[in-house]
């Protein structure tokens, strides 16, 4: 029996009925059609289905869409205002810090989060706090550096 | 105007996705716009190893809710075959019996994947149980080959080993991978008119999926299409395993007429896909006083699953590689692709390459304890030499060899010496933590090993406004190939690279393509491409000579300008003016690699263009009470030729070679007793993580390395030599838990190193060094 839920999407209210069991990644992916948000592992391990959730990181692989009735959501496809990238954005693409692309969404979605969480994380808790995010291509490197980067940045815009 | 365009060659650009990367705009094959009357296929898959298949009853799948089509052998109209060398072993789906655990029995299309999921349970299969065999030391008692046993042979290996003054004898065990790329299997078949299909593939070779889908529909291969912009990884994990998906979606697409997307769940891929060939090396060596080898005697078994797939390459690639930087005045060297009842295994970066200088290392290792030597001293006194010492086992003269001059750099900048002595010191003062260190280099040959495959065209056309749309045969799989063809695009015509449009393999633009694999694929598909760019630029000088009545060489490409004679053109103006003249703007372009051929029946040619080499030194630290681990710092010094991109060269040689050390540490595939895969989740089985980098990190391209043989830019290959890299922090664990015994016993630490394996080795070397 399908339900129906209001919640905040990248700013814009949306009402939809919904099955139960409906995780949240196919309803944004496949009804809201933002498929910035991916699907690697399906289990809630690698990450690329990071968005927010009332501010928080979270995988929406492993949330029911009814969950997320009246909260409050960005994905990756949110973060930009217009044509200006979010300077996580910007950082990953100056610091080489993707390559496949795959895990990239679901990185600068963690990226902000931390930022958010931490200021200006020194690299170590920049890598600790990473580690719900695969990326098979990279070694990391760029990622963090991008992620170093990106919180300076927004710390000096905030 | 400036002097140099934005984007040329040798230029750190940025990857051409990474704008659509992170603002979520990239579009994978899972991501494309769904086709109103879209259908989604599962496969229904064997549940036990080896098994006659008695019944298989699919009246429950079929009677399923949103179930619109169920297909099996009996639907096939072509060939139920997609073995990628025709060696007609590796079915669609299995007909009369099962060969592994997960191995495709038939598929359904149903109207959301969750239905078609669901469906495939309900099959209702019985089986009658045959002899498996599960595992390489099983296989080598049963000796059943997949391909026929191959040979290499210099001198007499068995005199000389007898003749010298020390010999012995080993044997080490090698895990497999998982490539565990990010975007799974995925394919998306759309029907066209007639016997048209299209299909949409998350592929690295585009051209075998078009074949095997005419070859199982029994169409010609000009009614498939097959496109690929990007994909989410591979890793060779995509060259033959895409085709098992691509061919069932294209199945049930023409028997439907509707569009079929399949996307296996991860479990799913990791179960169906084959992996990296696990190996079992039996290794005899004998050596003089000084520890210079005299000759060797290798037998290399390998578990290749079900079916031969690319195992036949994958073996020869290993044998070639058995020697990597050290001369072996005589040597034989055995390879057995033995057939297991398990996925057949794959592609992986590196091809048999890691697997085969792995036993190299060790054999190296053993004669330093043998004679109780630092490793790396005998590492240097068996390199190849420059003019003599540099014939390899299959008869190659190494040309370019430069392994001394980067070990000799490498070790003075990282501090080889200085540190190996304060870790002595380290190790003496704490009883539990040790530390150890290793520096190992890397050999790894250049081309595909198979002759036909050294082959690449491009498609170039410039449009009337200066614009220019770039398609060749490879595939962009992150490797940043589409950036690095543009790159050499944009500087022949020398037009800033933003006016270079890359576009999505497909095998309507360029056809009979090789697989983007053997790290070759700048190589090739950028020299086809300047060659279509050189072909289309030939004819705007000779009609700017003809038309402005100039000699040829009064017309030069400046950075987006053309001089004739006394006056300079913007490019798009003279583009113009040629089409005004009636010029052709398109061009395709061709190259096959030359000087390369290798006889397999006597072992001797020049499989190789030329070598790609580097050299890393690793430190960790293991603790002795629990087996754990961690890599304190890692230096390399690695060989790209002459850079096509740094930027994306030092990405290459840092992923790769986190991606060796997962496979020689963390990940651990592991199979039950009867015949499963256990991992078969991120949550079993463990990738790299960010925290698992070493705390310190340096990476560093060889410099004043052009390459010698005449390739793009003097660039040299980058793809899978750095994975190799990470032989070094094997060796750096072996060297830590080797201290435990007063480094008089070789730990013959097998790969891949975790925790348990490195406390087990600890255990092992206590007792033999009598410490307990």
């Amino acid at each position: 029996m399908a339900v129906q839920i209001s919640l905040q999407i990248n700013g814009r209210t949306v009402e939809a009925e919904v099955q139960p069991n409906l995780l949240l990644v196919d309803f944004l992916r496949q009804e809201q059609r933002l498929t910035g948000t991916h699907v690697g592992c399906d289990t809630a391990q690698c990450g690329a289905c990071t968005i927010h959730l009332d501010g928080r990181a979270v995988k929406s692989c492993a949330i029911l869409t009814v969950q997320a009735d009246g909260a409050r959501i960005t994905t990756i496809e949110g973060l930009a205002s217009g044509a200006e990238l979010h300077p996580m954005q910007r950082a990953f693409h100056r610091h080489h810090g993707l390559q496949c692309g795959f895990c990239t969404p679901g990185m600068v979605m963690a990226g902000v989060s931390i930022a958010e969480n931490h200021g200006t994380p020194d690299p170590a808790v920049i890598r600790a706090e990473l580690e719900g995010n695969l990326c098979r291509c990279t070694g990391y490197h760029n990622i963090v550096k991008a992620i170093a980067a990106g919180a300076r940045e927004m710390a000096g815009r905030s | 105007m400036p002097d140099q365009i934005k984007g040329g060659v040798h230029q750190a650009v940025v990857h051409d996705s990474a704008a659509v990367h992170v603002s979520g705009q990239a579009v994978f094959v899972d991501d494309m716009a769904e086709p109103r009357d879209l259908l989604h296929a599962y496969i229904g898959v064997s549940e036990r190893p080896h098994a006659k298949i008695r019944q298989l009853d699919l009246a429950a799948v079929g009677a399923a809710e949103g179930v619109c089509c169920v297909v099996s052998a009996g639907d096939i109209a072509g060939q139920n075959d997609i073995s990628p060398t025709h060696t007609m072993d590796e079915p669609v789906f299995a007909e009369a019996a099962t060969e592994f655990i997960g191995q495709p029995l038939f598929a359904v299309a149903a109207q959301t994947r969750d239905q078609a999921r669901r469906a495939v349970r309900l099959a209702a299969v019985e089986y009658s149980d045959l002899p498996a065999v599960l595992d390489l030391e099983a296989a080598l008692a049963d000796e059943t080959l997949v391909v026929p046993a191959m040979e290499l042979k210099r001198g007499d290996a068995d005199a000389e080993i007898a003749a010298a003054a020390h010999s012995l004898k080993g044997k080490i065990r090698i895990g497999g991978q998982e490539h565990f790329y990010l975007e799974g299997q995925v394919s998306m078949a759309v029907p066209g008119e007639g016997d048209e299909m299209t299909l949409y593939c998350s592929t690295q070779h585009p051209t075998e999926i078009q074949q095997s889908v005419a070859r199982v529909l029994g169409l010609a291969a000009n009614a498939v299409n097959v496109r690929t912009r990007r994909l989410g990884g591979a890793f060779g994990g995509k060259e033959t395993q895409a085709a098992m998906f691509a061919t069932v979606a294209a199945l049930i697409a023409r028997k439907t007429g509707r569009p079929v997307k399949i996307r296996p769940d991860r479990d799913d891929d990791m179960v169906m896909t084959g992996k990296r060939h696990d190996f079992m090396a039996e290794y005899e060596v004998g050596f003089d006083d000084d520890g210079h080898i005299l000759g060797v005697r290798y037998r290399l078994a390998s578990n290749c699953g079900y079916s031969a797939d690319l195992s036949e390459a994958i073996n020869r690639r290993a044998l070639f590689h058995l020697d990597n930087c050290y001369y072996l005045p005589s040597a034989a060297m055995k390879g057995l692709p033995l057939k297991t009842n398990r996925p057949s295994n794959t592609a992986f970066r590196g091809f048999g390459g890691p697997q085969a200088m792995l036993v190299a290392e060790r054999v190296i290792d053993e004669i330093a304890f043998a004679l109780g030597q630092d490793p790396l001293e005998i590492r240097r006194r068996n390199f190849y030499g420059s003019s003599e010492r540099n014939i390899t086992p299959y008869h190659q003269t190494i040309e370019d060899n430069v392994i001394p001059e980067i070990v000799s750099e490498l070790a003075e900048s990282a501090d080889y010496v200085g540190r190996r002595a304060e870790i002595a010191r380290y190790n003496s003062d704490s009883p539990w933590l040790k530390k150890g260190i290793a520096l190992t280099p890397v050999k790894f040959g250049i081309a595909f090993t198979t002759k036909y495959l050294n082959q690449a065209g491009a498609l170039v056309h410039v449009y009337t406004d200066g614009s220019i749309h770039l398609n060749h045969g490879g595939t962009e799989m992150g490797q940043g190939l589409m950036t690095k063809v543009a790159q050499v695009v944009a500087e022949e015509f020398q037009v800033d690279l933003d006016h270079v449009k890359i576009t999505a393999t497909s095998t309507d633009k360029v056809p009979n393509t090789s697989a983007t694999a053997a790290s070759s694929s700048s190589d090739l598909n950028g020299m086809a491409a300047r060659q279509a760019a050189q072909t289309i630029k030939a004819r705007l000088i000779d009609f700017a000579a003809k038309q402005y009545e100039l000699p040829p060489d009064q017309i030069e490409f400046l950075p987006n300008r053309v001089r004739v004679g006394n006056q300079e053109f913007p490019f798009p103006d003279l583009v113009h003016q040629a089409y005004m003249a009636r010029v052709s703007l398109s061009a395709t372009g061709f190259y096959k690699t030359p000087k390369i051929h290798f006889d397999r029946q006597t072992g001797r040619g020049r499989p190789f263009y030329y070598f790609a080499y580097g050299a890393a030194v690793s430190e960790a630290t293991i603790d002795t009470l629990t087996g754990e681990y961690r890599i304190d710092r890692v230096d390399i010094l690695h060989d790209v030729g002459r850079s096509l991109n740094p930027a994306i060269d030092l990405g290459q040689i840092e992923g790769g070679f986190i991606q060796g050390v997962g496979w020689l540490t963390s990940e651990e595939l592991v199979w039950g007793e009867a015949g499963e895969l256990l991992t078969h989740a991120p949550s079993t089985y463990k990738i790299p993580v960010c925290s698992d980098r070493p705390r310190d990190f340096r990476m560093k391209l060889l410099e004043g390395a052009a390459n010698r043989e005449n390739t793009i830019y003097a660039s040299k290959a980058v793809g899978e030599p750095p994975l190799m890299l990470a032989i070094s922090v094997l060796h750096a664990l072996s060297d830590a838990v080797a201290s435990v015994g007063g480094h008089r016993v070789c730990p013959r630490l097998d790969p891949p190193a975790t925790p348990e394996c490195i406390l087990a080795a600890v255990e092992r070397v206590r007792s033999a060094a009598g410490h307990d």
